[in-house]
This record gives structure tokens, C-alpha cells and sequence, in this order.
């Protein structure tokens, strides 16, 4: 009985299996159809996707991916990194970015700045995408715009130097109030609110570019959504913007200087920030260039790639609060709690982010100074631990309070995982070192702002971007009235000088009082510097002049070129 | 039939607006706005910004405001992206998600389907105990390890093949679709493999199947007809919610392969708090896991006979 169930059992396996294997077939056959199908009927609505080559000699292109889509390219609004990048290869301002930090003729082919103002004269070859030319106009419409409150600008004090900036801002003051006006076609006449010797620095900024009226206002609020909704006139302009997919740039035909690019199409068809991602592109020679993180740097030096290095500008460090009743307004527990910290043990043994440097000052190693670089003509304190002796100013600091033990303290951080271990390194150096109890409270982006801002905090990890390459930038960031002064540290001193800076047009009073500035930084130590963020790469060896930059657009592209192709 | 839809269809609607209203209060109760930003602006710029967003009005306006536009099919703009409708965001960007979706579950059940059959089929047999191993991998292993790797993968085979086979990542054509709508149906199809394994086996002791063999029915009839059909009922059932799923989770396929689909959207909205996108995208995810839901019963109330819908 047994024997005929486990033989009809064994052929009715076989029998089942067999069609098995043809519905799997059928099977097969039928995903590749409907992808098939889907792939064509996807072509209908977003358009093909690209198998180009990172670095094409013939066609002049280049291909590169995006961190991310950029949220705005209307320029008197953007404020983000992305869309500064665009933003500064498709249009140009008054002025352009030359070598190093030297400035260069871009609309404008001379200026005039003095104490009152300046002058701009605008050359006539200057033209839009579409043909016409780029006037005076187009800039006092722009920087209108930029201040009128119903655009809602977040990068409105930008414009704040020009008279009447921020009153019209305020709402106090109709925007033709501001202190520009077109003397004609080909001239730009500029009034301060007071003097501003910077003024040239803050020109070349994207948000400072000409916005042509009759274009913007026949686009209803869409100028800048899509590729057709703008008008360029920088040295390339956007041939192809597909949301979330793809930009693509062209070589702009208009623009004045045309002979000098060498690039004719910059296409990036691909939009991820996943490091892994980006160079596995890389690796299968899709894009010519890709950004390094700790992982993928292994990678890369297997390979034998060549590494680059950048140094982004950016500045890292731990913020006290200076709020009253906060344990941290006492200078005493500041100083012990610095004593302790060793950010080259912080960057080198926990972070381990290639391209990091330790950080020394609130001022990066970057900026200019007089004639050189502002940290070599105004060097400051050097970092150094001392455990005994952060040891005494705890003693000193709970005698100030009143306290036999210091209860713990809050360290703000940020939920990702470089926040994360910086975290964990200053709870375990100061319970180590100073027998101190850290609790960290790890917030994503939008609540540790909040926290930041409603003071709910004792330490936060912070950081700084610069917004110009000037040392203001930095210098003005604990000044009692700046918003980013999130720990509300008020000192009328370091205030006084910061209005130096402001004010003065005497370049070594300026950088007298950024010295004085970081002097006082460090005594009081109002923050425990932490690193000054640097980035690496790999880029493919034909494509050359590509030009990296802490402020405007980065990388930049506009001189770039591949060899082989002159 | 049609009295149950139309039940079925309201209930949906109501449901839709629970998600709304409890995303709202949700979003709205957590610290932070979509205006915040690392660099701090002037008292004056923050209030030109609250008022053009209409920030500046008291939530329980706001909220009357929001289901008004809603009940309009106006959703809003995005705070992040400051030039695209919420509607538009969702109309380019889900069909994106949908087709990888889509591609994945067809994927997903018909390989479910098959290896869950030869499992029950030869069970306790080496293709069962093989295929179970790789079951429990596809369960546990989450997906951007197998996207990283499918990747990965892809990036070898063009360096052996010396031309791009297929490309690593990107959008567009057929070649940039298998490869990651099957690292995205990977892990289904593993869940539904062992569903349909259980359903078999079931069935495969049932006394109506000894019956069919004992009247002497031919082998393909009993396998295809009576096996096959009455075991794949469980894994419609799970096909709704688990449609739902691939769609809306397919953020980080869609991150790692470079797509341009609604996923991403959705998780960067949330990071950055832009609450017309977070509020679009969770209604419209939400009315449309209802929809799959409603479906797939009445579909099961057709296929099986046992099923009655009132």
C-alpha cells in the first residue's frame, strides 16, 4: 500500500515539476515584456536616461552626478549650496571670480567704489540667452526684488549695505527707495547705508546677478522653477532640467566671453548623495568625478587613484551657553572643560574623515589677512591639554557656583553618525579626564535648531560656512545682536570691535580687530574648536581646471577642460 | 457587489482623513519648522517668510485651511522646493516609484508563487532545504545591503564584460529598471515564497486533493487547477498591503540606483520638516494603500466562491 503512494507520489512530483519549470518560464518571459512595456511607456513622460561617458573629448562633455536637486534658481532667493553651484556657471554678475581670490570684470568691465557708493559700467556686449542685451535695468530690478518683503528673501541682508536695504525690508519704505538706480542703459549707481569696503566681495555673489523684468514677470511666479523658465547669461546655459533626474548644461552662445570656455556640455544625469553610489559610477566610468567618505577612501587608495584634497572653508566647534542660570556662563568650567579637549586626538583617532583638519581658532586657516593669510599674520594661542590644570579651574569654577558636585551637563548634537561619535568622544574625555557626567540629547536637523534657538541646551555641536571669503564672516558670529549667536554670548567688547570691522575702510584697523576678536575668543573661551572640514576626492585624469572654492560656486567648472580635445 | 464598494469607498474617504488630520497634529507637535535653517535669519526675514507661507496664523486655522485646499485637490508648494506644487512633485515622481513598484511585485509574486510551489513540492528534499536558507536571508537582510550589493555586482560585470552591460544607476530605459526592481522585490518575494509554501502544504494534505487522485484526474490538472489555484488565495490576499509597501519603501533603492522616484521626497520632507510635502505625500500614500486594500478584497470575494461580500 505504502510502496503505490510513494510511487505515484515521486511521478506526480515529477509531472508537477516539469510544469513548474514552464510556468517559470512563461514567467520570466512575461517580467521582461511588462518592463518592456513600462520602460517605453516611461519614455513618454520623463525622457531618456543616459549612458554617456564621464569624460567625452569629442562632443566636449563631461558627465557628472548631483548630491542633491537644486531647490532654487531663482537668485534672489537661493541661498543653498546646489543652487549657488548652478547658479554660478549660468549666470554672472557685476563682477567674476579670477584666480585665487582676485576678482574680475564679469557684466560690469570697470567700478568705482568709494565711501558713499559705487559705479559700475556695464559692457555692450554683455547679452542675455535669448539675444538682448543685459542693462543697468536688469540689476536695480534684481536687488529690488531681493529686499521686497513679499518675495520673502532669506538672503535679504545681503542687500542690507545699500541704502535703505532693510528699511524697505521692514516693510517701511517702498522698494524704490533702494539706494541703486540705472544712470542709463550701461551705467549702475550704487548708495551705502554706511561705508562698505567689502562691497566688491559681496557683488560677485549670485544673488547680487541681473534679473531681466519683462521675463520674470511673464513667467507668474514660476522664473527659475524649470529650464525654460529662465534666461541665462552666464557661460553655459540649462539645456535640459528634469526634476529629481537630471541637468544638463550647454555652452551659451551669448555670452561675452564664449571663447574662453572650453567645455560644452556639463551633463548630470544622475541625483544621490549615497558615497557608494557615486563611486561605483565612478568606478564604471559614468562620471568623472566622486567625493570620498572614510569607506569609500579605502577603496580608492586600492585602486591607486590619485586623491585630492580640498579644504571647504568650513569651520566645526562646541558652542556654551551664555544664557543666565546656565552652569556653562561660568569662564572657569569653560577653561577646564577646553583643557581637556584634544581636537588632533578627535579628528585623527575618532572622526578619522579623511581631509579633517584639528581645529585651533573660531578663524579658519584659510582666510586672508593684510597681505598673507590672516592665521600667520595673527597667529593664535596654540592648543595645548593640561589636565592638572583644567583640574584647578573645575576647583575654582564649583567654589564660584557654589557647588560640591557638578551635576551633568547637555550636550546638543545632531543624529548622524560623524555628530554621534564627536558626541561620545567629549562625555568620555570629560567622565575620563575630569570625572564629569555628559548626557547627550541627539536631535534630528529641524529640532536641535530649535533647541538651538529656544537655549535649550548646555553644549551644542556647531558649525560655521562662510558667506563671503572676508573674516566678518566669521568675526561677527558672537556679536550680541547676530542671530546665529545661538549661546547668546554678550560681550560689549568683542561688539566694539566687530563694528570696527564693519565700518572701518582701513584694511589693517579691520584685521586688527579680527585679531582682537580671536583673541578674546580664546580667552574667554566662548567655544572649544573642534575641526575645519575638509573634502576628498578622485577625478578623472583628462579632465583638468577645475577650480574649487570655499565661497560662490564649487567646483567650478567654467575653465575646465579635457586634454586631448585642444 | 456595488452597495459593498461604495460602503468600502466611504469608509476610505474617512479613513484618508484620519491620516491627514493625525499627520498634521503629529507634524505641527514636533519642535521645529520647515523656516528654521543653520543660519539663522533676521526677526524681519522670518516674519516676511511666516506670512507668505501663512505660518503666521493660528494652527487651528491653518489646519481649516489645509483640508480646504485639500478637498480643491491643492496641496500646497513645497517649502524646500520653492517653484513646485505638491501636485507636481507627485505627479512626476510617482509614476517613477509605480513602475519600479510595479515591476518589483510582478517580480515578487510570480517568483513567490513559483518557488513557494517547488519548495511544497519537493519538501524536505534538497530544493526546499536550499530555497528555505535563502528564504531566511531575504527576510533579514535589509535592502540597502542588497542594493549595494546588486550594485556592486553590476559595476564587476561591466568591468568583466569591458562595455557597459547594464548601468549602474540612472533612469530611462529598460536596462535601468531590472536590476533595481528586483533588489526591491527581493525581500517580498522571500516572504511570499515561505506564505505560499504553507499554503500548499496545507492544501496538498487536503482530503479533496486525495479525492482528485483517487478518481484518477490527470497529474497537470490536479497540480495546476486545484493545488496551485487554491494556495495562491493567501498570497492575494497579502498582494495589497504588500503593493502599498514596495511602492512607498522604495527610498533607498531609489537613493542607491539614483532614481528619481516619490520615496526620496517623502524621507527628505520629513527631514526637513517641509510640511505641504510630508502632508501631500502622506495623504496621497495613504489614499492609495486604502485604494489597494479595497481592491484586492473585492478581488478576493470574485476568485474565491466561499468568500461573500455584503
Amino acid at each position: 500500500m505504502s510502496d503505490v503512494i510513494t510511487d505515484s507520489g515521486d511521478s506526480f512530483t515529477r509531472t508537477a515539476g516539469r510544469q513548474l519549470a514552464l510556468l517559470a518560464l512563461f514567467g520570466v518571459l512575461a517580467f521582461i515584456v511588462l518592463a518592456m512595456l513600462l520602460g517605453w511607456l516611461s519614455k513618454l513622460t520623463t525622457g531618456g536616461g543616459s549612458l554617456s561617458e564621464a569624460v567625452d573629448p569629442l562632443t566636449g562633455t563631461i558627465t557628472l552626478s548631483m548630491a542633491s536637486e537644486p531647490p532654487q534658481l531663482d537668485s534672489t532667493r537661493a541661498t543653498d549650496q546646489v543652487s549657488g553651484f548652478v547658479l554660478g556657471h549660468v549666470m554672472e554678475s557685476l563682477l567674476r571670480r579670477g584666480p585665487g581670490t582676485t576678482l574680475l570684470p564679469g557684466v560690469a568691465e570697470r567700478w568705482e567704489v568709494n565711501e558713499k557708493g559705487a559705479t559700475f559700467w556695464l559692457r555692450a556686449d554683455a547679452r542675455w540667452s535669448d539675444g538682448k542685451p543685459v542693462t543697468a535695468h536688469d540689476f536695480v530690478f534684481a536687488w529690488r526684488k531681493i529686499v521686497e518683503p513679499a518675495n520673502a528673501s532669506e538672503y535679504a541682508f545681503f542687500v542690507y549695505p545699500v541704502k535703505n536695504g532693510e528699511a524697505i525690508n521692514r516693510g517701511e519704505m517702498p522698494i524704490e527707495a533702494l539706494g541703486v538706480r540705472a544712470v542709463d542703459d550701461r551705467t549702475l549707481a550704487v548708495d551705502f547705508e554706511r561705508p562698505t569696503p567689502y562691497f566688491e566681495k559681496l557683488v560677485v555673489y549670485a544673488t547680487y546677478g541681473p534679473v531681466r523684468r519683462d521675463f520674470y514677470e511673464s513667467c507668474n511666479g514660476r522664473y527659475g522653477a524649470d529650464a525654460d523658465t529662465m534666461l541665462y547669461n552666464g557661460p553655459f546655459r540649462i539645456s535640459k532640467w528634469v526634476h529629481g533626474a537630471q541637468l544638463r548644461f550647454e555652452k551659451n552662445p551669448y555670452y561675452w566671453d564664449s571663447d574662453r570656455i572650453m567645455l560644452n556640455v556639463i551633463d548630470m544625469p544622475y541625483v544621490t548623495n549615497d558615497a557608494n553610489a557615486v563611486l561605483n559610477l565612478y568606478k564604471d566610468g559614468k562620471i568623472a568625478t566622486a567625493p570620498l567618505s572614510a569607506e569609500t577612501l579605502n577603496d580608492a587608495l586600492e585602486h591607486r587613484w590619485k586623491i585630492n584634497r580640498f579644504a571647504d572653508g568650513s569651520v566645526f566647534y562646541t558652542e556654551f551657553n551664555h544664557r543666565p542660570g546656565r552652569l556653562t556662563t561660568n569662564v572657569n568650567l569653560r577653561r577646564a572643560l577646553s583643557l581637556v579637549s584634544d581636537p588632533g586626538e578627535l579628528v585623527y583617532k575618532v572622526m578619522k574623515v579623511p581631509g579633517n583638519l584639528p581645529g585651533v581658532s573660531l578663524f579658519p586657516a584659510w582666510l586672508p589677512g593684510v597681505h598673507g593669510l590672516f592665521r600667520q599674520e595673527y597667529p593664535p594661542e596654540p592648543v595645548h591639554v593640561d589636565v592638572a590644570e583644567a583640574h584647578r579651574y573645575l576647583e575654582l569654577a564649583k567654589q564660584e557656583l557654589g557647588i560640591d558636585t557638578m551635576p551633568p551637563l547637555i550636550l546638543l548634537t545632531g543624529d548622524d553618525p560623524l555628530s554621534s561619535s564627536q558626541a561620545e568622544y567629549f562625555q568620555n574625555v570629560f567622565k575620563r579626564t575630569l570625572d564629569l557626567d555628559v548626557k547627550i540629547d541627539k536631535q534630528i536637523f529641524k529640532q536641535r535648531l530649535a533647541k538651538m534657538t529656544a537655549g535649550e541646551f548646555d553644549m551644542v555641536a556647531a558649525g560655521w560656512g562662510p558667506d563671503y571669503d572676508d573674516p566678518l564672516t566669521f568675526g561677527d558670529l558672537f556679536s550680541s545682536w547676530n542671530k546665529n549667536n545661538r549661546g547668546m554670548y554678550s560681550n560689549p567688547e568683542l561688539d566694539r570691535y566687530v563694528r570696527i570691522a564693519q565700518s572701518s575702510l582701513d584694511p589693517k584697523a579691520r584685521m586688527d580687530a579680527f585679531g582682537a576678536i580671536q583673541k578674546i575668543i580664546q580667552e574667554d573661551v566662548v567655544i572649544i574648536p573642534s575641526y575645519e572640514r575638509g573634502l576628498v576626492y578622485v577625478r578623472n585624469p583628462r579632465l583638468n581646471g577645475i577650480v574649487r572654492r570655499v565661497v560662490g560656486a564649487d567646483p567650478d567648472y567654467t575653465n575646465a577642460y579635457i586634454e586631448g580635445s585642444r | 457587489m456595488l452597495r459593498y464598494s461604495i460602503r468600502r469607498l466611504l469608509q476610505g474617504i474617512i479613513t484618508v482623513w484620519f491620516i491627514a488630520t493625525a499627520t498634521f497634529v503629529a507634524m505641527h507637535s514636533v519642535p521645529g519648522d520647515p523656516l528654521i535653517q543653520n543660519k539663522a535669519v533676521t526677526a524681519q526675514i522670518r516674519k516676511n517668510l511666516e506670512i507668505k507661507y501663512g505660518l503666521d496664523k493660528p494652527i487651528a486655522q491653518q489646519y481649516l485651511i489645509y483640508v480646504g485646499n485639500m478637498l480643491k485637490g491643492d496641496f500646497g508648494i513645497s517649502f524646500t522646493q520653492q517653484n513646485r506644487s505638491v501636485n507636481d512633485i507627485i505627479a512626476k515622481h510617482f509614476p517613477v516609484s509605480a513602475t519600479l513598484g510595479i515591476l518589483a511585485i510582478v517580480f515578487a509574486a510570480i517568483g513567490g508563487i513559483l518557488w513557494g510551489a517547488l519548495t511544497a513540492l519537493y519538501r524536505n528534499r534538497l530544493p526546499d532545504v536550499v530555497i528555505m536558507f535563502l528564504v531566511i536571508l531575504g527576510i533579514s537582510v535589509p535592502s540597502f545591503v542588497f542594493a549595494a550589493l546588486g550594485q556592486l555586482g553590476l559595476v564587476h560585470l561591466n568591468a568583466i564584460a569591458g562595455r557597459t552591460l547594464l548601468p549602474v544607476a540612472g533612469w530611462g530605459t529598460v536596462s535601468h529598471m531590472i536590476v533595481p526592481s528586483i533588489v526591491l522585490g527581493l525581500g517580498t518575494m522571500a516572504f511570499l515564497t515561505r506564505l505560499m509554501r504553507s499554503s500548499m502544504l496545507e492544501i496538498v494534505n487536503a482530503d479533496y486533493i486525495r479525492t482528485a487522485k483517487a478518481k484518477g484526474l490527470p497529474i497537470t490538472r490536479i497540480f495546476l487547477k486545484h493545488e496551485l489555484r487554491n494556495a495562491i488565495l493567501p498570497v492575494i490576499t497579502v498582494l495589497g498591503p504588500a503593493i502599498a509597501a514596495i511602492t512607498t519603501g522604495g527610498f533607498v533603492v531609489e537613493l542607491v540606483f539614483a532614481i528619481p522616484g516619490l520615496g526620496r521626497y517623502f524621507v527628505q520632507a520629513v527631514q526637513q520638516l517641509d510640511y505641504t510635502v510630508i502632508m501631500g505625500t502622506t495623504v496621497f500614500y495613504g489614499a492609495f494603500l486604502v485604494l489597494m486594500v479595497i481592491i484586492v478584497d473585492l478581488l478576493y470575494g470574485l476568485v474565491d466562491p466561499r468568500v461573500r461580500l455584503e
